[in-house]
């Protein structure tokens, strides 16, 4: 459900740091609670953001969530798939349904986000 | 007076479940020296003497029974199939409300649907929702539409939209960070008045957000829009174009042909008579990329578990019960009734029983301009016009109108005075397939009169 | 029950419905009087004749749930018999054949009806002028607070900001948005009212109004009603009340008594002009006297024995409609006024409130009830108890439509978890109510020991549950034009 080589915020964003440039979705636990996943609206390649800062959302049927860039950053690419194809955030929220590539501005931030270990307990306690 | 069916002895036990000694018991919570006051209404009155009572308000008034009316600028009366009304009493269409619970409103829901489709070939474009409060308020929803697009700060208007529905513009972008700018659109020599879109088309630049034009405009004439079009593509602006009466649609190069990217309007007309200006339906079409900023329902088709069709309200997202601040717009009631009467006539008459009602409107304007001429009056109208036209009144319109009331029994049109700045000495006249040729020739005599009088 | 084609389904070339009139003249051909380039090319619309159209909507009416089919208790929307005389009353001839530029001295009946309803709406709510322009209550709300920013700048101050509580309808902090003001978060006491320190904190210099629902959204009476207005007024900033509840307090209390500055009324829903599957309703606006000059124009004045319209003031915000409101709806809400007297609104308001509280008392043992005192004309029950039953809300909500009674408003106000927002109003007698019960009861015993029965409803209606999910994904919003003529 949240795999160990992936960072996590608190509001459910995920971001896989392996290489160049960075990708960034939502958790399991954020597409379950949203339910199905309608539209998603993703920023245009090129722009900046600063980590925490709001970069798109996510639409269920009764539900809009705002979506929150863990890292400072620029987008370099947005999953073109997602436009045509939202329920992809359902069903692979860590693989197809991922949704935008960042070039980082710097790495030390990823310190500040959550490990598999915290964001489990973090979504034990919500669960409770 | 009450249609409260419970009797005493049903409140007492009820009181008793509650364990409430009394009613007044329930109302603890407002402050004492507040509570009960005393209300001075009138008394209370049977069912036949209120019928009574608003008959007498009524006979105050007087209708297009009791003398000819060429009354239009904005609100026409057309002929309404009589299934209409018969329809719109039926009580699963009126005491129902908005269908949150579609497995039981699918009546309304497929019934929005058609509307939508058939808003969306009158207009030539690729979405409507089920309908908004009035033509005014769709115009003002439209340009909150295309500020939100574009970001940008400039609206430009044409002088001939409709100036109610400017001040409705007006009023909704007052608090927002908007320049509403007026443009003229007519040209007027002597007393003659052509449309001229090319100031418009000027006046456009990279800060304006939309550019609004009216067909047929406020005058009842019909401009080519081609310039303003192409100036806002050049700038990135957006077109919204109002349409004045609904039927012209039948007629005219439908406004998703002409390059809108939003067409509005007012579609009380093919639902029922003016009911003086009110309850109306606002009509919104928009291009398909524009949908998730459309505001006001919409309703989609889709299937139930058993894979039988069926409808929702969707995209709901974009409303304010879930987007709260965030909604494109706070509008939640919409006209669905009268949306729904106007979907009936469209479909009792058919593609050709509209275009006729188009046709004889404007045969019968036409026809009403050639006999007042005929009586001596000049007409200003210079440009086309489908089946409203301007009338010069050198005496002013305002005395015009009303002598031509007083002595000759018409309500002759519109006094463009309280339109236009400058246009005190015009009048408009509006014919529609309802006008007949008695009424006509009742027109050309008041006028007749007046000149010999 | 089986599909109802689309009307463009039943499309037969050639097929005519209903005649236009006869034509007067000799025709004037559109290609004469229009450039060629304006004229049309072709018109899609549906062939087909006047008993198609017929049956077709009306058996679409017959797949819908209505007031006058069974009871619909859905909270906030106040959906109360309907009397039919106020439609006679609206098909009057001389009421609904006018139109709006008519002679002032040939609509003195319409005038009159509005003046008349203007005056009866301000003595029913205690404010000293009424504008009865407004569509409905969301465009109440935003002629309430353009008036409100336009008095502050007479004033001399620009306010940005307005107070909005968490449990408040969305229009309230969208309407906020389109007035241009930040919309401030002001969350609910655990008493269900307003938390005075909350209120104080928020309070400031920018605050140009607060918005407030009375009775709330819970269905509360705001018992801290008077300490709110005292609090907000010393701060500067105005009380501004969302009249949607106005059914309970029919002469009970005038709104602005209490110290309220502004408040918009649901003419559809407290005075029983119909909802007509989601509107045409009509909002009405009451001020007190220093707002007054800030109500959207033209209004009716009384002027040499006569009513006349009078252009706006230099201070109104303007106009928001076309003409003068939704009149044939104004028709209908004065007939109402005039049938009741004030007696009879009293005993709606008596009605409602005594039919919330019956509810709250006899369902209280099997549905959890987040704020357990007298309510007002709603009740708010929470499905807390059956989700631990793994049944939701909206489980409850789709097994009330096979019983054939439509489901109250769930999920709102959103501050209450599995929320069942109820309004049963005055016009639903008791054996209505027992049945209502009966239902509820049952549906909480099938959440215990049958759950997959809830989960499964509806089975008793038209279609079952829908997908909603593909709707919104890839949205089908207009039939594809190759139907049609």
């Amino acid at each position: 459900m949240y795999p160990d080589d992936l960072r996590y915020t608190r509001e459910h964003e995920w971001v896989r740091a392996a290489g160049r440039p960075w990708i960034v979705g939502i958790t399991h636990y954020a597409q379950e609670e949203l339910g199905d996943v309608v539209y998603v609206e993703l920023p245009s390649v090129g722009a900046h953001f600063a980590a925490g800062d709001e970069f798109g959302v996510v639409e269920s049927v009764k539900a809009v969530s705002a979506l929150y860039l863990p890292v400072d950053g620029e987008i370099v690419e947005v999953n073109p798939q997602l436009e045509a194809q939202p329920e992809l955030i359902n069903d692979e929220p860590y693989g197809q349904g991922w949704m935008v590539k960042v070039a980082p501005s710097g790495e030390g931030e990823l310190d500040d986000l959550l490990d598999a270990a915290a964001y489990r307990r973090l979504v034990n306690e919500l669960r409770a | 007076m009450s249609y409260a069916p419970n009797t005493d002895a049903d409140r007492a036990a009820m009181l008793r479940a509650i364990g409430a000694a009394s009613i007044d018991d329930l109302f603890a919570d407002i402050p004492a020296q507040h509570r009960d006051p005393q209300l001075d209404l009138p008394p209370a009155l049977p069912e036949t003497d209120v019928i009574r009572h608003l008959h007498a308000l009524g006979a105050r008034n007087r209708t297009s029974l009791d003398l000819p009316m060429f009354l239009g600028a904005g609100f026409y009366r057309h002929f309404v199939p009589a299934l209409v009304d018969q329809q719109l009493l039926r009580s699963e269409w009126y005491t129902a409300y908005t269908p949150y619970q579609p497995e039981m409103a699918q009546g309304s829901l497929q019934a929005m649907y058609e509307f939508q489709t058939l808003v969306c070939d009158l207009t030539g474009l690729d979405v409507s929702n089920a309908s908004l409060y009035d033509g005014a308020s769709a115009l003002a929803e439209a340009v909150l539409l295309c500020r939100g697009l574009t970001r940008r700060p400039g609206v430009v208007m044409a002088d001939t939209v409709h100036p109610a529905y400017r001040a409705v513009v007006a009023a909704y972008t007052r608090a927002l960070d908007v320049d509403l700018r007026t443009v003229s659109a007519y040209r007027r020599q002597g007393a003659r008045l052509t449309p001229d879109l090319q100031p418009l088309a000027d006046a456009v630049d990279d800060a304006t957000s939309c550019v609004v034009v009216q067909r047929p405009d406020v005058l009842g004439m019909v401009g080519g829009v081609d310039p303003v079009v192409e100036a806002a593509r050049l700038h990135g602006a957006r077109v919204v174009v109002v349409v004045g009466d609904p039927v012209t649609m039948a007629l005219l190069t439908p406004p998703g042909a002409l390059g809108a990217d939003v067409a509005v309007g007012e579609l009380r007309a093919f639902a029922g008579p003016p009911a003086y200006g009110g309850p109306g339906a606002g009509m919104f079409a928009t291009r398909a990329e524009l949908i998730r900023r459309v505001p006001g329902r919409i309703a989609g088709r889709t299937k139930d578990l058993d894979g039988r069709q069926g409808f929702v309200l969707t995209l709901q997202t974009r409303e304010q019960h879930i987007r709260r601040e965030r909604a494109t717009s706070n509008i939640t009631t919409n006209q669905a009734l009268v949306a729904l009467g106007a979907a009936m006539t469209l479909c009792a008459l058919g593609p050709r029983g509209l275009r006729q009602m188009a046709q004889q409107s404007l045969t019968n304007a036409h026809r009403a301009a050639e006999a007042l001429q005929r009586a001596g009056a000049s007409i200003a109208s210079a440009g086309p016009y489908v089946n409203e036209f301007v009338v010069h009144t050198p005496q002013g319109a305002r005395q015009t109108l009303d002598r031509l009331h007083r002595q000759g029994g018409v309500l002759a049109g519109v006094d463009l005075g309280r339109f236009l700045p400058g246009l005190d000495d015009m009048m408009l006249t509006s014919a529609t397939e309802l006008t007949t040729a008695a009424d006509v020739a009742a027109l050309a005599d008041a006028w007749e009169l007046l000149r010999d009088g | 029950m089986d599909s109802e084609p689309l009307v463009h389904e039943l499309s037969s070339p050639g097929r005519r419905g209903v005649r236009p009139p006869l034509p007067q003249f000799q025709a004037v051909d559109p290609a004469d009087a229009l450039p060629a380039s304006e004229i049309r090319a072709d018109l899609r619309l549906p062939e087909v004749s006047e008993i198609d159209v017929m049956r077709h909507f009306l058996r679409l009416s017959h797949r819908n749930h209505s007031v006058d089919t069974a009871m619909y208790p859905l909270g906030s929307c106040t959906m109360k018999y309907n009397p039919k005389v106020n439609e006679v009353t609206a098909r009057t001839p001389g009421l609904a054949d006018i139109h709006p530029y008519q002679a002032e001295d040939t609509v003195q009946g319409a005038l009159a009806l509005i003046f008349e309803l203007e005056a009866l709406l301000a003595e029913i709510t205690g404010f000293s002028a009424v504008s009865t322009q407004p569509s409905a209550g969301s465009q109440g709300e935003l002629v309430g607070l353009l008036a409100i920013l336009a008095w502050h700048e007479s004033r001399g101050q620009t306010r940005t900001q307005v107070l909005v509580p968490d449990s408040a309808h969305g229009t309230n902090p969208a309407t906020g948005s389109m007035s241009g003001l930040q919309v401030v978060n002001l969350p609910t006491a655990a008493d269900g009212g307003i938390d005075l320190r909350d209120l104080d904190e928020r309070l400031g210099p920018n605050a140009a109004a607060l918005m407030l629902t009375l009775p709330s959204t819970l269905g509360l009476f705001e018992r801290r009603i008077q300490q709110v207005v005292e609090r907000v007024h010393a701060s500067g900033a105005l009380v501004y009340c969302d009249g949607a509840n106005m059914n309970a307090m029919l002469g009970r209390v005038r709104p602005a008594d209490l110290g309220i500055d502004v408040m918009h009324l649901n003419l559809h829903k407290t005075f029983s002009t119909p909802h007509g599957g989601g509107g045409p309703g009509a909002g009405a606006l009451g001020v007190q006297p220093f707002l007054e000059a800030f109500l959207p124009g033209p209004r009716v004045v009384r002027r040499g024995g006569g009513y006349a319209l009078a252009d706006v003031s230099d201070d109104s915000i303007g106009r928001v409609h076309a003409h003068l409101g939704n009149f044939g709806n104004l028709v209908r809400a004065y007939t109402y006024i005039r049938s009741l007297g004030a007696a009879g609104l009293r005993a709606a308001a008596d009605g409602a409130v005594l039919n919330a509280n019956y509810l709250r008392a006899r369902l209280a043992d099997d549905y959890d009830l987040p704020y357990d005192r007298p309510c007002m004309h709603e009740v708010v029950f929470a499905g807390t108890r059956q989700r631990r039953q793994g049944v939701r809300t909206l489980d409850i909500a789709k097994r009330l439509i096979d019983f054939g009674i439509h489901p109250p408003t769930i999920y709102f106000p959103t501050i209450v978890d599995e929320a069942l927002m109820i309004e049963p109003t005055e016009t639903e007698s008791r054996e209505s109510l027992d049945r209502f019960v009966e239902v509820m009861r049952q549906i909480a015993r099938e959440a215990a020991t049958e759950p997959d029965t809830l989960k499964a409803a509806p089975v008793n209606a038209p279609v079952r549950r829908l997908d909603e999910a593909t709707a919104n994904r890839r949205p089908d919003v207009r039939l594809a034009s190759e139907f049609g003529g």
